[in-house]
């Protein structure tokens, strides 16, 4: 599985997503742009800290797609998520052990660290680690009915896909018009 | 009573979600934040974590406040920019402004002097609030942020519990 092959899979849900700076929002767009998707144009590492503002805000379902490297930039997310979110928010961590968007260096996920345990012992009660598309899609299918977080081993790699053409102020827009709908 | 004037003024400016760190000087405040109903607080790991909650908030139609010490500001610029800025969400911030007068802590001197600065530099609006006779001020201030979707600060200073004394 790459990034492409689950960030595929996150957009057959329903609900709000915010897509990770970088490659991740380029492929979410390229794949199925819809007014529901906030793509990050910058900001590294807040992916799920904007997910659980949104979650916390409203009755949408929220997916957050995050990185390994983002991820590792606010550690202290996974606390406050363990604590305040609520069951309409989902975080996924693509990690590929890799800054992907900026040449492929190692990031620590591809030595000691793990995700899914750091997760766990932040307060995460379900915490769920896949590899495969197949065990992604049971994780996202079960997702609602318990808040999880989904820590997705992807092999490194980009789709070649264009930079997103929307100005920032219009990816808001469309995105808030589309939070204010039932 | 002056963590309880400053609350209101929050309150009837219409914040609805606060997210903090907390400050000695903030203590007051944040404790009187939890007694009203109407704003849900949220304390976060780091300041910078507080912007892309209020973001998040903010895009769903609410008016969220970051309360924190001055110190805070060097923490979230970057998110402040490529994020608050960027989109225009609205963002109010509140901070306590340490190392002025009767400062002990000798570490609070220089990011106090430079706070603001970095907001002059950063173009991000910006109040002092030392006395009582400020609040009224204040809240149209806040409301300014909300309505035009602006990203603004406060600082507040000993000088206003000092006054109350």
């Amino acid at each position: 599985m790459k990034r492409g092959d689950a960030i595929k899979e996150v957009a057959r849900q329903e609900g709000l997503v915010v897509a990770n700076l970088g490659f991740p929002s380029r492929e979410l767009y390229a794949f199925a742009d819809k007014p529901a998707y906030f793509y990050m144009l910058g900001s590294m590492g807040l992916a799920s800290s904007i997910g659980l503002g949104l979650a916390l805000s409203s009755s949408h379902f929220v997916y957050v797609i995050d990185g390994d490297g983002s991820i590792l930039m606010n550690m202290g997310s996974l606390v406050t998520i363990a604590h305040h979110a609520p069951d309409n928010f989902c975080l996924i961590i693509i990690d590929n052990k890799v800054y992907g968007s900026t040449g492929n260096q190692p990031t620590y996920t591809s030595q000691k660290a793990d995700l899914a345990e750091i997760a766990h012992s932040a307060g995460n009660k379900y915490v769920v680690r896949v590899k495969s598309v197949t065990e992604l899609c049971n994780a996202l299918a079960r997702c609602r009915e318990q808040k999880t977080i989904i820590v997705a081993e992807v092999e490194p790699g980009n789709e070649e896909v264009p930079v997103i053409p929307l100005e920032p102020r219009a990816i808001k827009e469309r995105f808030m018009k589309q939070i204010k709908k039932p | 009573m002056v963590d309880r004037l400053i609350v209101d003024v929050m309150e009837s400016a219409g914040i609805d979600i606060v997210v903090s760190l907390p400050c000695n000087m903030l203590t007051g405040i944040l404790s009187e934040i939890d007694t009203r109903l109407s704003i849900q607080h949220i304390t976060v790991c780091r300041e910078e974590e507080g912007v892309g909650i209020a973001a998040g908030a903010a895009l769903a139609g609410r008016k969220p406040a970051l309360l924190m010490q001055n110190s805070g500001l060097g923490n979230c610029i970057n998110a402040l920019m490529s994020l608050t800025a960027l989109y225009h969400l609205p963002l109010f911030m509140l901070m306590s402004h340490r190392g002025g007068q009767g400062e002990k802590i000798s570490a609070q001197i220089p990011m106090g002097k430079a706070a603001p600065l970095l907001l002059d530099t950063l173009k991000i609006d910006y109040l002092s609030v030392t006395a009582q006779a400020d609040l009224e001020n204040l809240k149209t201030f806040i409301k300014e942020t909300y309505n035009s979707s602006l990203l603004q600060a406060a600082f507040i200073t000993g000088e206003l519990w000092d006054e109350a004394r």
